[in-house]
């Protein structure tokens, strides 16, 4: 009698890792008819800019929509990547985690391997057709045409036809085409969305989408500069689990205990190997495919008792703050943000043996709604994260950042703060601690999240600088218009009632001002950023002080000044010595920089010195550490002129209670 | 130009020369006026009534709010000047109007535009009248046995009856009801009944009110024009006829009958020409919704609100008026004049109003 166990055994069989995906798909992201459509086209647009940018080349990407049936659309994505040799081919998009990034540690887009065959899977289980890819790279001087699908039993590439042809005026690049069910939506979760906020971060890319309506919207690239390579790195020691190190002693080349060490792991050098063994009680000469469980343990232990250097961090590709900013206003100009709050870039750390560095962008204002939670731009590597925003480290970092302090509305000081915002996150990390396989969400690492937290801080910190100037000029403004507009008109009015010469206004509108107020404007016109700073003495003494300047280095132009300045510094720093100011009187600064882009400067920045500055609106008094030399530095003494204060009670502002009905 | 043309052109340039000198000597222009709100508002035993305490704001060029208003007064200052000068006049919608081209001193409400209006009035101690601005606002209508005689507008004198002579919109209040305009000659009437609604007034109408209880009937349309509170003062001053007001029994009917007795707040320089410190409330009270068992409506938030705010209103601070407000508080409950025909259309004339004025001791 055959016991239980072996009618088990009959019914017990390899599942396929194919076969395994087709049943659980939602664990790549296919779970639903809107998500999947992205998902497939989101592989497919990692995959070619991964490899544009493996082969140094600027990404051109066709990503084409078109509605077969209700729900069946044919999605085309084309890149002017280097092409896949034909070999190659159907293993590439008919067999699920057959990849090159798999075992290397550096930072790309894809990692596993799985995500563009699960595609390829995923439209033949909805519509029963294969996907044709055409590919050709540089060398060939014919393109292939191949239709795959997906052997879910075996998880291997079935190959149905395969053609060679001559592709039309395309050098090199992959195309693929594949149908699937779906259900094509606008909206902040969309294919637009998704391939605008690749165009933020991929600033080299240029992108262009047809949607199913057959419109075309391409997003430019914002600049030419390739991002620069990443570099592969051998893993590194701290954060190391068991099994793997057992995986990597069974297959190492080196002979030696001592020469593995060293080798196969980054930041271990010759002492620190004779360290570790010493330490673990193992001979350097050791052969490591030999060292039983109890050595490895050991060998373990010892690693993790040592001091280590922190991996190499060039294998990480930053945006950069440039770049970020560059993105933004590419992407976003059409609603006119009032503010782009310089972008920061932290330095790399590490998350269990892997660097990782964090990037943070605030863009404030303008058409943006003013009324609804910000929008949050989640990126890991340079991909947009579209889903799952609550189970996310960004999210938990933002969320636990009081952001009441820095301008924007958040009720209890916690929790998605309200505001015209966008706060763009950037991760970048040899690898990406995702929730899950389907990459939507970066897991809640301490690490991770303490350095989110310190670079939406420094973001911040530069947002709020931003309002209180605002804040304090609309104030002064108004005040303005009365000294300026509503007041002379009184005047005027009140001479022509009792019939007598309009009276001098300077006693009253200092006295209403009391203030020097410095107004300034920057505009852009045939490459020249023409600057203009205005002073205005509304004290009622005369004034004489200092402005001082910061302009990117080397862009000052020389021609056309009224005021020379009495310094102009390599660093950028500019000094003016500026001729007394009558009171009442208005003086004008104007001059021009060179050689710029138009984003590389928006914002004066503006500094006063040898005036007392709470008698100055419009600029900040300066720091200590400028270090004026060659400028004479008095301080004037003199307090402030106190403000009339009556107490009286506003009579325009009391009028509660006059209505009796 | 009369006497009040003169007054009122030599108040109006001191405004403007106030403001020149401040500017010349350097200083932030600025005007005084006594405070228009309801806690500056006082008992004047004197009169009877309610006026302007001793608190004052200011109006002053630092704000822009001020600096505006004292840009439009200059503007408003100089086209009442030229009205004078011209024998012209405007009703206040049309000042507004001419001040779209004044730019930045261009109102940007007509109520802005009535504010200023009565600030003038209150610092040059003119009536608007005398500053040749009218109000569109007409005066109700009266039905009832007096007999008035009014110059109509070709200068000939007409007298009338208001009850003989009028049809069923009774006479119609004119805007301007000084003597020079109307005069009151002779009644036969016992007493003047107020009425807050054009409803509640068709129907003391039609149910022959007026004759059978030898009433005036006159119609407030709502919170009172300047002219019908005016109008009901002299009815009370010269012809001695008691005044009683019968609205709706609900927060802002309290405040339509505290205009009437005690003057409104926004008048409050000249209540003594517009308030009848003699005049009673008839109802609808608060203990008339359960004496009465009227049909009623929940009390608004809103609602709730001005009741509280009569609380600390200087005008409702007697025993009576508290014991209202709190009555209606606590009922939670407000109800129109209208619901008494709950017992039939008669009964506000068979019934109510004469057990009430019986009481009143208003009917012998």
């Amino acid at each position: 009698m055959a016991s239980i166990a072996d009618e088990l055994a009959k019914k017990q069989k390899e599942i396929s890792v194919s076969e395994f995906f087709e049943r659980n798909r939602h664990i790549l992201g296919f779970d639903s008819q809107v998500k999947s459509l992205i998902m497939g086209i989101k592989e497919a647009v990692d995959n070619s800019i991964d490899a544009c940018e493996e082969a140094d080349i600027l990404p051109e990407i066709t990503v084409m929509i078109e509605r077969i049936e209700k729900d069946e659309f044919r999605v085309t994505v084309e890149d002017n990547g280097p092409g896949i040799v034909k070999k190659a081919i159907p293993n590439v998009f008919g067999r699920l985690l057959y990849g090159s990034r798999f075992h290397a540690v550096r930072q790309s887009r894809g990692q596993q391997g799985i995500g563009i065959s699960a595609t390829v899977m995923y439209g033949q289980i909805t519509t029963g057709k294969p996907a044709t890819v055409i590919s050709k790279t540089g060398k060939e001087d014919v393109a292939w045409r191949m239709d795959i699908m997906v052997n879910t039993k075996k998880n291997l590439p079935d190959v149905l036809k395969e053609d060679p042809f001559i592709w039309d005026g395309k050098e090199h690049g992959t195309k693929i085409t594949y149908h699937m069910n779906g259900r094509y939506v606008g909206g902040k979760q969309s294919v637009m969305e998704y391939l605008k906020q690749t165009a933020i971060v991929n600033p080299h890319s240029r992108i262009a989408f047809v949607d199913p309506d057959g419109k075309r919207t391409t997003f430019e690239r914002a600049t030419e500069k390739m991002p620069p390579a990443t570099k592969e790195i051998k893993p590194h020691p701290s954060g190391l689990e068991l099994g793997t190190l057992m995986n990597m002693s069974k297959e190492t080349r080196n002979k030696t205990l001592g020469k593995f060490l060293q080798l196969d792991f980054s930041r271990i050098s010759d002492r620190l190997a004779k360290e570790i063994c010493e330490k673990a009680d193992l001979s350097m000469n050791a052969n490591p495919a030999k060292l039983n469980l109890e050595e490895l343990k050991r060998l373990l232990a010892a690693i993790g008792a040592v001091k280590i250097m922190a991996p190499p961090t060039d294998c990480l590709s930053p945006i950069g703050v440039n770049l970020i900013k560059k993105g933004l206003r590419n992407v976003l100009d059409e609603v006119r943000p009032e503010f782009y709050a310089p972008p920061v870039t932290r330095d790399p750390k590490v998350h269990s043996g892997n660097p990782f560095l964090v990037e943070v962008g605030i863009v404030y204002g303008g058409g943006l709604p003013k009324d609804s939670p910000v929008q949050i731009l989640r990126f890991a590597n340079r991909v947009p994260l579209l889903y799952q925003q609550g189970a996310c480290v960004v999210t938990k970092a933002i969320e636990s950042t009081d952001w009441r302090r820095y301008g924007l509305e958040q009720r209890g000081g916690s929790g998605i703060p309200f505001g015209p915002a966008i706060i763009l996150v950037h991760v970048a990390s040899t690898k990406v601690p995702f929730t899950s396989e389907a990459k939507e969400a970066i897991a809640n690492l301490p690490e991770i999240q303490s350095e989110i937290e310190l670079a939406l801080r420094i973001c911040g910190r530069s947002l709020k600088t931003h309002l209180n100037k605002k804040e304090t000029k609309s104030k002064t403004r108004v005040k303005f218009e009365i000294v300026q507009e509503i007041l002379p008109l009184i005047a005027l009015k009140s001479a022509k009632i009792v019939g007598k010469p309009v009276p001098k206004l300077s006693g009253s509108i200092t006295k209403i001002m009391n203030v020097v107020w410095i107004d300034d404007s920057v505009s852009y016109e045939k490459k020249h950023h023409r600057v203009r700073v205005s002073i205005y003495n509304y004290t009622p003494q005369s004034q004489k002080f200092n402005l001082h300047m910061v302009i990117p280095p080397g862009s000052f132009d020389y021609k056309g000044l009224q005021f020379f300045p009495s310094e102009v510094r390599d660093d950028g720093k500019v000094s003016w010595e500026l001729p007394k100011i009558a009171s009442t009187e208005r003086l004008d600064i104007n001059f021009s920089l060179n050689g710029l882009n138009k984003e590389d400067y928006d914002e004066n920045e503006i500094y006063a010195s040898g005036i007392n500055p709470v008698l100055i609106i419009g600029a900040e008094p300066l720091p200590g550490d400028w270090d004026v030399k060659g400028m004479q530095i008095t301080e004037s003494e003199e307090a402030p002129v106190q403000e009339e204060e009556d107490e009286e009670v506003d009579y325009d502002e009391s009028k509660e209670a006059l209505n009796d009905d | 130009m009369t006497d009040d043309e003169n007054k009122a052109v030599r108040s109006l340039t001191n405004i403007a020369q106030s403001i020149y000198d401040q500017i010349d000597s350097g200083r932030i222009p600025k005007m005084t006026l006594p405070l228009r709100t309801k806690g500056n508002i006082r008992f004047d035993p004197k009169h009877g009534v309610f006026k302007y305490g001793k608190a004052t704001g200011a109006r002053s060029a630092k704000k822009v709010n001020g600096a505006l208003m004292l840009l439009r007064t200059m503007y408003v200052l100089e086209f009442i000047e030229d009205m004078i000068a011209n024998s012209k006049s405007s009703t206040l919608r049309e000042m507004y109007y001419i001040s779209e081209g004044w730019e930045k001193a261009k109102f940007s409400s007509q109520d802005e535009s009535n504010l200023l209006a009565e600030d003038l009035e209150i610092v040059t101690a003119c009536m608007r009248e005398d500053l040749k601005l009218r109000a569109e606002e007409n005066g109700a209508s009266i039905i009832g046995d007096i007999t008035i005689s009014e110059m109509d507008r070709k200068g000939r004198l007409k007298k009338i009856n208001c009850r003989d002579d009028v049809g069923d919109s009774g006479y119609g209040i004119p805007n301007n009801v000084e003597r020079e305009k109307v005069q009151l000659l002779g009644t036969n009437a016992k007493f003047v009944i107020a009425v807050e609604t054009g409803g509640m007034f068709d129907r003391l109408v039609e149910n022959g009110f007026d004759e059978k209880f030898d009433a005036v009937l006159v119609h407030l349309k709502g919170q009172p024009a300047r002219s019908t509170r005016r109008m009901i003062k002299r009815l009370n001053e010269e012809l001695k006829l008691p005044v009683v007001v019968f609205t709706d029994g609900d927060p802002w009917s309290f405040r339509i009958f505290a205009s009437v007795a005690y003057g409104a707040i926004k008048t409050a320089h000249i209540s003594e020409y517009l308030a009848t410190p003699t005049a009673e409330f008839v109802g609808i009270t608060a203990s008339d919704i359960t004496n009465y068992k009227l049909p009623t409506d929940r009390l608004t938030d809103v609602d709730v609100r001005a009741l509280h705010a009569e609380l600390k209103d200087p005008r409702f601070a007697d025993e009576y008026w508290r014991g209202e407000i709190e009555t209606m508080l606590k009922l939670n409950k407000k109800a129109e004049q209208q619901a008494l025909a709950k017992y039939g259309l008669d009964f506000v004339t068979d019934k109510y109003l004469p057990e009430k004025l019986n009481n009143m001791g208003v009917l012998r």
